[in-house]
């Protein structure tokens, strides 16, 4: 049958399998959403406020679905709006499609009015990206981008259609939807070796990531920690894949990590790194990380072995054909000197906040999230001091259920992604944990949950300062507070209102739980402004450069 | 600092170059030099860059470079492994006495005038990189006005 662009972009988009994109209108991509207006009975299409809601929407519903997420934005600045949650997706290897209007091809390179060199622009934050010049080409090009997307390690494609190309018509046929490319073939003698050292050793650790979630590999990792009897530590990026009420669960690692988890590693004789690439956030100091421990790394991207740290051995292959090869060959074990050994740890130096009902202290915030959501439920956060509360003590427990921007920490991602998740996982309740000073950077998206009538419940974290700076500055610039502490007179109960949805505002955790409370039996999307004191900080706290030996703990 | 010599073959994509050299910079590679030309099938070029650098540059280099969409193959040339070459102009202005001198260190070394005039002299040497670097150290007290190298380009020998 004959189409044109568009009509070829949207069937391609829907023949691999996307319902659901999210997006906002322009000059360039007039074309692509006339079609949109036709197709709207079998393609959803989100209108965001702002590009980059979109683009952190399309990031949120492939974190929550482990689908391929979309966007789409005209040229120009719509395009460089999706530039900082394309960057998202691709610090966290997330699958994920941004779609590009371009102006027409006689008009490239001739400064036109809202012409960017996009594929030039997103070069070094995308795994590749896409000018199509020709309308036969499109079709084709949409399905590569689908197969890189999903293929090895996961990422975001670009792809930027000039605008007579979503006009011109051509042939089109459908054709089966693309499948990941074949995952790198294992080396049994790899892991023969790998099971041979976690068979001989006496203190051994899993340290484990993202790659554990995007291999889908939680269950066969839970398997392996028992039969070895082998305690596991995670990243932010790993969060979920384990249950925290497992006594072989050490919990996060890194700058803000646990204690016992930190001092398991620094004190192991052998780290296992599953799908996790030693970031400075994980591994803070260069060159003293797991000093005695013959470090393993098992990666899909072999460029991670040893570009962080050098390790001893490294296998590469998905997480999950690798575990899946290995259980067979490890050892039963019973390492109980070892664990009694990082349960002292666990019982002496780790750290334990102290409750008070009469304020809000954000742990106890967490606690009562966990408290009242189900375990599929969904926590997204934004960047700061409040992401890194969710992340210690809001006890996901399956994968898909925490999304956070861990690998570029950006500030303003948390509501698109709850959007997205939402969306996505329309049955599961979504919470959207923020700051003061992250809700500030994408509050307009509000509208958003408000015209999909999206049950998102917003918590700002509110201790009115910019907390994660501000606790630096409490610590190392002598309380030098430089543009951390605003000032602001944001009224976030009557912001919400203005937006059309319901707002709350609590100070103590009777009053936070209560406001939960309505806020889950509420039909929209819910603010609760939660009150904090802004001298409350994050700890443990590993200072950047320094190891677990020098972790600040009060 | 190392240099390396390394070699891929790339679709020959528009952009491409620009992917590559957006790599090296992202990551911090330093490119010594850097020639681009198709081969015979003119859908895939060949690119070789010799890289400033130690042996874990060496190595993130090429894992980086093959994680490209249209890098088709990538690897490290070890010069005794390979038949590589260079070729080098080079202008140096000079009286009549001094274009002679040239000459003379010219048949020295295998090199060639190809331009002469009554203010300068052209001169092209071909050879592996380190017999160009010896050549143009010796010219150096002459009064080089403008030079010019290709960069290195390398074929794989096959064991003999």
């Amino acid at each position: 049958m004959k189409l044109n662009g568009s009509q070829i972009l949207i069937e391609t988009l829907l023949e691999q399998g996307t319902d659901t994109i999210f997006g906002y209108p322009g000059g360039a991509a007039l074309n692509i959403y006339d079609e949109l207006y036709k197709y709207s009975d079998r393609m959803r299409h989100v209108l965001t406020a702002h590009e980059q809601g979109a683009s952190h929407a399309a990031d949120g519903y492939a974190r929550a679905t482990g689908k391929v997420g979309v966007c789409l934005a005209t040229s120009g600045p719509g395009a460089t709006n999706l530039v900082t949650g394309i960057a998202t997706a691709f610090m966290d290897s997330i699958p994920f499609i941004a779609i590009t209007a371009n102006v027409g091809t006689s008009l490239i390179g001739r400064d036109s009015f809202q012409e960017i060199y996009i594929s030039g622009v997103t070069m070094p934050i995308t795994k590749h990206n896409f000018v199509v010049r020709n309308v036969e080409d499109l079709a084709d090009t949409v399905r590569k981008a689908y197969e890189i997307a999903m293929s090895d390690r996961p990422g975001p494609v670009l792809i930027d259609i000039p605008k007579d190309v979503t006009a011109a018509v051509c042939e089109f046929e459908h054709k089966p939807a693309v499948q990941p490319r074949p995952k790198p073939q294992i080396q049994h003698d790899q892991i023969k070796t790998l099971a041979e050292m976690i068979n001989n050793s006496e203190r051994p650790v899993i340290l484990f990531g993202g790659g554990v979630m995007s291999s889908n590999a939680s269950g066969l990792l839970n398997q392996l920690i028992h039969r070895a009897d082998m305690p596991a530590c995670h990243s932010l990026m790993g969060i979920g894949a384990l249950d925290p009420a497992d006594p072989l669960n050490l919990g996060l690692i890194g700058m803000h990590g646990w204690v016992s988890a930190g001092r398991a590693v620094d004190k192991a004789d052998l780290v296992i790194a599953l799908g996790t690439r030693f970031s400075d956030r994980v591994a803070t100091k260069m060159g003293d990380f797991a000093s005695s421990a013959k470090v393993v790394q098992v990666d899909i991207d072999p460029s991670e072995v040893n570009k962080n740290i050098m390790v001893a051995h490294s296998v590469i292959g998905d997480a999950y054909d690798v575990l899946e090869a290995l259980i067979p060959l490890v050892h039963r074990a019973d390492h109980t000197p070892w664990k009694e050994k990082i349960a002292t740890w666990k019982a002496r130096m780790d750290y334990r906040p102290k409750d008070n009902d009469s304020v809000l202290r954000p742990h106890q915030l967490m606690r009562k999230i966990n408290e009242l959501l189900g375990e599929d439920d969904i926590v997204a956060t934004d960047v700061g001091q409040h992401q890194m509360w969710a992340a210690q003590f809001t006890g996901r427990r399956k994968p898909h259920t925490f999304l956070t921007s861990g690998g570029l920490g950006t500030m303003g991602y948390g509501y698109g992604a709850a959007i997205g998740a939402q969306v996505g996982q329309p049955d599961k309740r979504v919470i959207h944990v923020t700051g003061d000073g992250s809700f500030h950077m994408n509050l307009q998206e509000m509208c958003t949950a408000v015209s999909n009538n999206l049950p998102v419940i917003t918590i700002v974290v509110n201790n009115a300062v910019l907390g994660m700076v501000y606790q630096w500055q409490t610590s190392f610039y002598g309380k030098r507070y430089s543009n951390t502490d605003p000032h602001r007179k944001t009224d976030f109960v009557k912001l919400a209102e203005a937006f059309g949805a319901k707002g709350l505002r609590c100070d103590t955790l009777a009053g936070f739980e209560e406001c939960m409370k309505e806020a889950l039996a509420a039909d929209g999307p819910v603010l609760i402004d939660a009150r904090i004191d802004k001298e409350e900080r994050v700890l443990p706290f590993i200072p950047g450069g320094e190891t677990v030996r020098n972790v600040i703990i009060d | 600092m190392e240099k390396y010599i390394i070699s891929a073959l790339v679709q020959n994509n528009s952009g491409v170059l620009a992917r590559v050299s957006s790599l090296f910079g992202r990551r911090g590679f330093n490119i010594y030099s850097l020639t681009v030309s198709p081969t015979v099938d003119e859908t895939i070029s060949r690119i070789t860059i010799v890289v400033l650098g130690d042996e874990y540059t060496l190595d993130q280099v090429l894992k980086q470079m093959q994680k490209l969409e249209e890098c088709i193959e990538v690897s490290h040339i070890n010069e005794d492994e390979a038949f590589c070459r260079e070729l080098a102009l080079i202008k140096i202005a000079g009286d009549e006495a001094e274009r002679e001198s040239v000459r003379e260190v010219c048949a020295l070394y295998q090199a060639k005038v190809v331009d002469s005039s009554e203010e300068s002299i052209i001169i092209r040497v071909s050879g592996t990189p380190s017999q160009i670097d010896t050549f143009l150290s010796i010219i150096d007290n002459f009064n080089i006005v403008e030079s010019s190298r290709t960069g290195i380009t390398a074929v794989h020998k096959d064991k003999k």
